[in-house]
C-alpha cells in the first residue's frame, strides 16, 4: 500500500473532522463520506482509524462500508467512468456501450487499469434519463452516447 | 437578509417580489435541471446576459436559471415570459440571436420552436404543445418558472403563505384534519394515507419528535424527486414545516442520495435562506414554534427507500429493514416517534393548506386525489417529467403527451413501478391510471417511474434486468429475498440462454409467490413482480425462449443465429476478416457462409457488412 496515499496529514484531517462533531451518535456513515473524499477510497487502516475514533467496533465499520455501494475499499483511477445500467438507459442501449467500455479499457466493472488512469463501474440512474444512454466521467455528463462514442470520449483523457 | 418577524412582513415581502416582476418586462428562463446543464444550459445564460448587456436592455430584461421544465428529449430549454415561447435544443452560441431577433426586433426564432411532431409545423408557445395541454402540474408547479436559489421568488408564489395560515389559525390536529380529509396519499410508492401517518405520530407522547424527507430516489428511471428538490426546494422545506407544526415536532432530516450534487446543493441553498429568513429556526414568523431541518446523505443502497431501512442508515448503520410494527411513527429515529414521506407528497402539502381539502378532492378519483408525477423515459418521443390528475390513461399519458413510440414503432409494454411493479401491455392502455387500478392488474404506481418498450424489447430478459437490480440490491437480511432473488435470477438466465425448461416456468411462478409471501420488506415482497407480469401478459414469449430456443424480439445473444443471404453477398471478404472467431468462410467473390457452431454472436459481421446480406433471428 502506498504510503503517500495514507500519509499523516490525510489521518489528521479526518481525526480534526470526528472531533469536530458535537455528537458521534449516528454520525458513522456521515464520517465515512468525508473519509472517502479525503481519502480516495476506505481501505482497512482507515476503517480502523475511524473504528477507534468514533468508539464503534471495527465489524460495523466494515458491514456499513461494504453494505453501501457509494463506498469503495479499492482505490479509484484518476478519472471514475460511470456508466448508467437504469431502466431508461437500459432498454435504449447502455449495455453495449458498457461493454465497449470494457474492451477499449481491457478491464472489467469496477476495477481500474493498471496505470491507475481510468476505472470503470456501472451505476443504477443519474436521473438524466432524457439523455439515455448517460456516461459520466468524474462530474462530466455524456448524453446519448453509443457504441462508436466511447472510443472519442477515452481520447478525451 | 431580513428576518420575516410576522405574516405581515412575509406579505411585504411577497408585494415587493411581485413589483419587482411587473418591472421587467421581459423573463428568459432557462432550464437548469441535471439534464439541461450537462448539456451546457449554464454557458447559455450567461451568453443571454451578454447579449442583454450589449443591448442595454438589462433593466427590462431579466434571464433566470430554473429548475426542470419536464421536456428533457429537446432540452436545453429556453422559454420567454410572458408570450410562453418555447425554444428547444438551444445551444450557447444561439444566445445573441435570441436577444437580438426576438427581444429586440419582437420576431420569433423559428429554427428554435417546437416543432409538432406530427404537422411538422412549428409551434409558438408551451401552451399549444400537446406535451403540456393535458399536464396539470400542483407538485412541479413552480419548476421552470422560479429560480430556486431565490427565496423571494418562491414567497412570490404564495411560498410560505401555508406554513404562515398553519402558524396563525390553524391548530395542529386541524392541519391533520385538513390532510387527512384532502385525502393525499404518499406518492413514494405504497400510497399510504399521509394524513393518517400524521395523525398517528401526533398522537405519541415524546420529548423528541422527527418529520423525515425520504429523497432516496432509487428506482431506476425515476427522477421526479431530484427535480423537485433541484427546481423547488422550498416547498418542500416549507412542508416539512408544516408537518412539525402538526405532530408537535421540531427536528426535520432529509435523507437524499450522494449521487444527486445539484440536488443537495440547491436544498442546502434553501435550508440556508429559510433560516436566515427567520422560517426555520427559532420562533418562524414571530410565533412560538420552532423547527429546523438537516441534510442526512445517503450511500447508494435501493432498500434504504424502504422507510425502517432509511431511520437505521440515517442512525448510522446497515440499512437494514426491520418488522413493522412498530412504526416509526410510534417508534422511529433514535426509538423516537418520526413520520417519514416521500419529497412529492410533501409537495403536494402547502397547496392542500391554502386551496383546501375539497379543491384537492375535486381533482383525480375519488380513491386516489390530485395529480401524480410520473418520469417518462425509454423507448418514447418524448423523455421527460409529467404531472397529471390521477385517473388519466395510460393511453393519453404515452401517445398524447409522451408523442408516442420512437421511430414509428409499435407499443409493447410499459414498466410502472420500477423493481417492484410490473409490466402493462396494449390492453391495459385504457385503464385510468390510480393507486387501486395499477395494483389490481399486476403492477403499481411507484414512485413514477414509466419505462416505455417497443417491439425490440425482450420480456424475459427485460425481468431478468430487474431480478440483476434486486437481486444485488437485497439487503440479504431474510432468506426468501437473499437467496429467492438469486434463484430468480438464475432461472430467468437459464431461459435468456435458450437452456431453459418447461418446468422452469412452473418453478418461476412458484417461487414468486413464496418470495411475495414470505419476505421481510417491500423491496422481497415486491421483487417477483416483474417475472408475474411479464410470465402473465407475455407467456408466448417464455415458451418461444424455451421451447423454439428463440427469442422473437432479437435481443437475447445467446439465441440469436446470423444467416448470410446468398443473394445479397458479393463475395468481398470483408465480415471473414473482421470475424474474431474464423466462423465465417467463403471465397472471394463468392457468396460466404456462417459456421454457427463458431460463431460467438458478436454481431461484427453484420455491422461490417456494406450490402445489408446479413441478417439475424
Amino acid at each position: 500500500m502506498a504510503m503517500d496515499s495514507l500519509s499523516k496529514e490525510k489521518f489528521e484531517e479526518l481525526g480534526t473532522y470526528i472531533d469536530s462533531l458535537p455528537s458521534k451518535k449516528g454520525e458513522l456513515i456521515r464520517v465515512l463520506h468525508r473519509a472517502q473524499g479525503i481519502f480516495g477510497y476506505l481501505p482497512k487502516e482507515v476503517q480502523f482509524f475511524v473504528a477507534r475514533k468514533m468508539d464503534v467496533p471495527t465489524s460495523k465499520v466494515y458491514g456499513v462500508v461494504t453494505f453501501y455501494s457509494y463506498f469503495s475499499m479499492t482505490p479509484k483511477g484518476e478519472h471514475n467512468i460511470s456508466v448508467c445500467l437504469g431502466t431508461a438507459c437500459y432498454v435504449r442501449g447502455a449495455e453495449p456501450v458498457l461493454e465497449e467500455f470494457k474492451k477499449q479499457l481491457g478491464i472489467s466493472c469496477n476495477e481500474t487499469t493498471a496505470d491507475g488512469k481510468f476505472s470503470l463501474n456501472a451505476l443504477r440512474c443519474v436521473g438524466a434519463c432524457g439523455l439515455a444512454p448517460v456516461v459520466m466521467i468524474g462530474d462530466k455528463v455524456y448524453g446519448r452516447v453509443t457504441k462508436d462514442m466511447v472510443k472519442d470520449i477515452l481520447a478525451e483523457y | 437578509m431580513a428576518r420575516i418577524n410576522s405574516c405581515e412582513e412575509l406579505c411585504n415581502v411577497k408585494a415587493k417580489a411581485l413589483e419587482q416582476q411587473k418591472n421587467q418586462k421581459i423573463t428568459i428562463l432557462v432550464c437548469g435541471g441535471t439534464g439541461c446543464k450537462s448539456s451546457n444550459s449554464d454557458m447559455i445564460v450567461k451568453n443571454l446576459r451578454a447579449a442583454l448587456e450589449e443591448e442595454h436592455l438589462t433593466d427590462r430584461v431579466n434571464v433566470t436559471m430554473t429548475g426542470c421544465f419536464g421536456f428533457c428529449e429537446k432540452g436545453p430549454i429556453v422559454k420567454i415570459l410572458p408570450d410562453n415561447t418555447f425554444y428547444t435544443e438551444v445551444k450557447p452560441e444561439d444566445a445573441a440571436e435570441i436577444v437580438k431577433q426576438h427581444i429586440v426586433n419582437n420576431e420569433k426564432v423559428e429554427k428554435l420552436l417546437y416543432k409538432d411532431q406530427i404537422t411538422n409545423e412549428s409551434i409558438p408557445d408551451s401552451k399549444h404543445m400537446s406535451f403540456y395541454k393535458k399536464q396539470m402540474r400542483i407538485a412541479l408547479r413552480n419548476c421552470g418558472y422560479i429560480d430556486p436559489a431565490v427565496i423571494e421568488q418562491y414567497i412570490r408564489e404564495d411560498g410560505y403563505q401555508a406554513l404562515a395560515k398553519c402558524l396563525t389559525t390553524l391548530t395542529p390536529e386541524e392541519v391533520v384534519g385538513m390532510v387527512k380529509a384532502s385525502g393525499l396519499r404518499g406518492r413514494g410508492g405504497a400510497g399510504f394515507p399521509t394524513g393518517l401517518k400524521w395523525e398517528i405520530a401526533s398522537k405519541y407522547d415524546a420529548d423528541e419528535k422527527y418529520v423525515v424527507c425520504n429523497a432516496d430516489e432509487g428506482d431506476p428511471g425515476a427522477f421526479m424527486d431530484r427535480s423537485i428538490l433541484e427546481g423547488d426546494p422550498h416547498c418542500v422545506v416549507e412542508a416539512m414545516a408544516i408537518c412539525g407544526y402538526a405532530i408537535h415536532a421540531s427536528k426535520g432530516r432529509v435523507y437524499i442520495r450522494a449521487e444527486y450534487p445539484l440536488a443537495i446543493k440547491r436544498l442546502e441553498n434553501a435550508i440556508e435562506s429559510a433560516r436566515a429568513h427567520g422560517l426555520l429556526g427559532d420562533h418562524i414568523l414571530g410565533t412560538d414554534f420552532s423547527f429546523d431541518i438537516e441534510i442526512t446523505f445517503g450511500a447508494g443502497a435501493f432498500v434504504c427507500g424502504e422507510e425502517t431501512a432509511l431511520l437505521h442508515s440515517m442512525e448510522g448503520s446497515r440499512g437494514e429493514p426491520t418488522t413493522k410494527p412498530p412504526f416509526p411513527a410510534e417508534s422511529g429515529f433514535f426509538g423516537k416517534p418520526t413520520n417519514v414521506n416521500n419529497v412529492e407528497t410533501y409537495a403536494n402539502v402547502a397547496q392542500i393548506i391554502l386551496k383546501g381539502a375539497d379543491w384537492y378532492r375535486s381533482i383525480g378519483t375519488e380513491k386516489s386525489p390530485g395529480t401524480k408525477v410520473f418520469a417518462l423515459a425509454g423507448k418514447i418521443n418524448n423523455v421527460g417529467l409529467i404531472e397529471v390528475p390521477m385517473g388519466t390513461t395510460l393511453r393519453e399519458v404515452i401517445f398524447d403527451i409522451g408523442g408516442g413510440i420512437k421511430n414509428g414503432k409499435r407499443f409493447k409494454a410499459v414498466q410502472t413501478g420500477g423493481p417492484s411493479g410490473g409490466c402493462l401491455t396494449e390492453k391495459d392502455l385504457d385503464t385510468p391510471i390510480d393507486f387501486d387500478n395499477l395494483v389490481a392488474k399486476g403492477s403499481m404506481m411507484g414512485s413514477g417511474g414509466m419505462i416505455v418498450m417497443d417491439e425490440d424489447s425482450c420480456m424475459p430478459a427485460v425481468a431478468k434486468f430487474y431480478l440483476e437490480f434486486t437481486q444485488e440490491e437485497s439487503c440479504g437480511k431474510c432468506t426468501p429475498c437473499r437467496v429467492g432473488t438469486t434463484r430468480l435470477l438464475e432461472l430467468l438466465t437459464l431461459i435468456c440462454e435458450g437452456k431453459g425448461e418447461m418446468k422452469h416456468l412452473e418453478e418461476l411462478k412458484e417461487l414468486s409467490e413464496v418470495i411475495k409471501d414470505t419476505a421481510l420488506c417491500g423491496l422481497g415482497q415486491t421483487a417477483p413482480n416483474p417475472v408475474l407480469s411479464t410470465l402473465n401478459a407475455f407467456y408466448d414469449e417464455y415458451l418461444a425462449h424455451v421451447v423454439d430456443k428463440k427469442c422473437p424480439a432479437g435481443a437475447c445473444r445467446k439465441l440469436l443465429s446470423y444467416r448470410i443471404d446468398a443473394n445479397k453477398c458479393k463475395g468481398c471478404t470483408l465480415c471473414a476478416r473482421n470475424c474474431p472467431n474464423n466462423a465465417i468462410e467463403g471465397k472471394v467473390k463468392e457468396p460466404h457462409v456462417i459456421h454457427n457452431d463458431l460463431c460467438i454472436k458478436c454481431g461484427a459481421c453484420m455491422e461490417k457488412c456494406k450490402f445489408g446480406a446479413i441478417s439475424k433471428g
